[in-house]
């Protein structure tokens, strides 16, 4: 900063001057790469990050006998079977039930992520109570802890309540706002909002239920679905939890049957791997083309990683 | 710069509330008297968070502490054994290992991902409207990186016969394959990590509208040219959203695991080189039982974040610059 403001011998415009003068090159000066460029240094960017997807999407058409003799980006004769061989499902399990745990399980974590977080936000955000500071403190400290110093013990703990091969484990912690960023996304949310509602609330005799139901989470309902979709693709993509705590195949969400697929069968069918892999994909794609914006601005305004 | 708070970017108001967590003032309202039945009502709102705190974090944290001085197989009583997992730890080569590949992978990784994240935010800040088609697809991979899919995929594209090997061919590099070669895993990882650029480009995006152009502007009166600009305007004005995704990316970056398993097989190879810190942990607790082992190590992990943290605050005060700070 110094830099600008160590040279008053330079006049620099201000802006009640500006409205006088005549109009002045409006564009800031650092816009004079040409727009050519830009677009080619753009496009060729969106190439290569976009490859991958691209380049799964093609292979999971092509037949087995193309892999490794055609390294071409296309598939000559691209045909479905990989599909149809991929949801016969593996060790004796249809495909569709591994999707329907993966489903049960993020369906699950959102409904428990809502509930959980947002009663957590409202208390943090509109609730002045004793040993609230501190406990806020604790919370914002959990976003930094890493996950690993937990999974011995909640492991034992699961193990010693008899829940090992079974979802609860997977889900306890979604029900009771463990994760702290959608509690700090809604604690951000409702400090934006105003406080005169609340207290017009409660002049009219309303409690904290009251003010909770019927104006709070009316008004943080943005909030509420970019926490929706991020708790279901994590818990989609989850693959340690699920390591961990499930032992029987079909009770396996697609990150643990796509680990089966990859060990029994990489080596010889790789269509079939890929394949299985795009259809897990798939929801957390279709997901993200309806719902980017949600996406991309909460992570914009938050912080909120993906 | 008394514009400065009034234009202060989105993502630098969040990594300030981290450092003044109770900051009422934004909504202008007074802080309202705490009246009786509130705590009881807080506490209410909070039992859920706070069950889960207690029972799912604190306490295992506790818990995972006390184990660090065990030796502990499940089935038996944990046996107090005071300080020797530290000292099998320091004699066990293959810790030495992950530890020097997961560093690797959070020292340089880390890094290049967020060089290459704010090359692309200050690409794409150039045009002001129509950059939302590319902000979203640069944003994808971030959803999707660490999936199983994924880490199949990129098993794939850099295997013997895949797009990348055969890419390079093209122009003569022969690599033969990365999948099998010990010294090619740990650049493979890294073209993960900087793929998933999108997070902390959006985030550094947001930072970049919040530059005041009138700072621009003035420093091309001054005569800068763009490099000057880029160090001494750009810079300065975003390093509380460089500290918080070098911060937030690094915390990550050590937790790296589905990926580092599936690409090695959950074996950790080829030649150990897939063997992160985090898989050889998930391989000691859990394949071979050694929870008491695994614990300590576990609370290693913690101690090396939480240095790391306290480094990156205690520098900070010398280049991060907070809007509305008068140095």
């Amino acid at each position: 900063m110094t830099t600008i403001e160590s040279n008053p011998a330079v006049p620099v415009p201000s802006d009640p001057g500006r409205l006088t003068q005549p109009p002045r090159r409006r564009r800031p000066a650092r816009r004079h790469i040409p727009t050519a460029l830009w677009i080619i240094a753009i496009v060729a960017l969106t190439a290569i990050v976009l490859y991958p997807l691209l380049w799964m999407f093609s292979a999971s058409l092509k037949p087995n006998s193309e892999f490794g003799s055609n390294q071409g980006f296309l598939p000559e004769n691209p045909t479905f079977d990989n599909f149809v061989k991929v949801m016969q499902g593996i060790a004796g399990i249809p495909t569709w039930k591994f999707f329907l745990n993966s489903l049960l399980l993020g369906v699950g974590a959102v409904i428990g992520t809502v509930i959980s977080s947002s009663m957590a936000a409202y208390a943090f955000s509109r609730i002045t109570f004793r040993g609230s500071k501190v406990l806020f403190a604790a919370m914002i400290g959990t976003l930094l802890l890493p996950f690993h110093v937990l999974i011995i013990p909640q492991y034992i703990i699961f193990r010693n309540l008899g829940l090992i091969d079974t979802f609860w484990p997977l889900l306890a912690g979604k029900f009771l706002a463990t994760e702290a960023f959608f509690v700090f996304l809604m604690v951000q949310f409702i400090r934006n909002l105003p406080r005169e509602l609340d207290e017009a609330a409660r002049i009219d005799g309303c409690g904290h239920g009251r003010i909770f139901f019927s104006i709070t989470l009316p008004l943080i309902k943005p909030a509420l679905i970019t926490s929706s979709i991020f708790a279901f693709i994590w818990s989609w993509n989850d693959f340690l939890g699920p390591l961990l705590y499930l032992n029987s195949p079909d009770k396996y969400p697609l990150p643990l049957a796509l680990r089966i697929f990859n060990d029994q069968t990489s080596t010889s069918d790789y269509g079939a791997t890929i394949a299985i892999s795009v259809l897990a994909l798939l929801p957390v794609m279709l997901f993200f083309i309806i719902f980017q914006r949600f996406l991309v601005d909460g992570v914009a305004t938050q912080g909120l990683k993906g | 710069m008394t514009t400065d708070s009034a234009h202060a970017p989105a993502a630098t108001r969040t990594a300030e509330s981290g450092a003044r967590p109770a900051d009422s003032r934004r909504t202008g309202a007074p802080r309202p008297r705490r009246r009786n039945g509130d705590t009881i009502a807080g506490y209410v709102f909070l039992s859920p968070w706070l069950l889960g705190f207690v029972g799912l974090t604190l306490g295992p944290m506790l818990a995972s502490l006390y184990l660090a001085f065990t030796d502990y197989n499940l089935f038996t009583a944990p046996e107090w054994t005071g300080l020797e997992n530290l000292t099998r730890m320091a004699e066990d080569d293959k810790f030495w290992s992950s530890v020097r590949i997961t560093l690797i992978y959070v020292l340089v990784g880390t890094p290049i991902k967020l060089a290459a994240a704010l090359a692309v935010a200050m690409l794409l800040n150039y045009k002001a409207r129509g950059t939302g088609f590319f902000r979203s697809a640069f944003y994808a991979p971030s959803l999707i990186g660490a999936s199983v899919s994924i880490a199949i995929v990129w098993r794939a594209m850099f295997s013997t016969d895949g797009p990348v090997d055969g890419t390079l061919n093209l122009f003569g590099i022969n690599l033969g394959g990365w999948i099998g070669n010990p010294s090619l895993i740990m650049p493979m990882m890294i073209l993960l990590a900087v793929w998933q650029f999108g997070a902390p480009m959006v985030i550094f995006l947001a930072g970049l509208k919040g530059v005041p152009a009138e700072l621009y502007e003035a420093a091309s009166v001054d005569g800068a040219k763009p490099w000057r600009k880029f160090i001494s305007v750009t810079v300065p004005m975003l390093s509380p959203v460089i500290f918080f995704n070098l911060l937030l990316e690094m915390i990550n970056a050590f937790q790296v695991f589905a990926s580092a398993y599936i690409i090695g097989s959950g074996t950790g190879g080829p030649g150990g080189a897939t063997n992160f810190y985090t898989v050889y942990l998930y391989t000691r607790a859990f394949a071979n039982n050694q929870m008491g082992y695994a614990s300590a190590m576990a609370w290693v992990l913690l101690l090396a974040v939480g240095v790391l943290a306290f480094i990156l605050f205690r520098t900070s005060k010398n280049w991060v610059h907070y809007a509305g700070d008068s140095k």
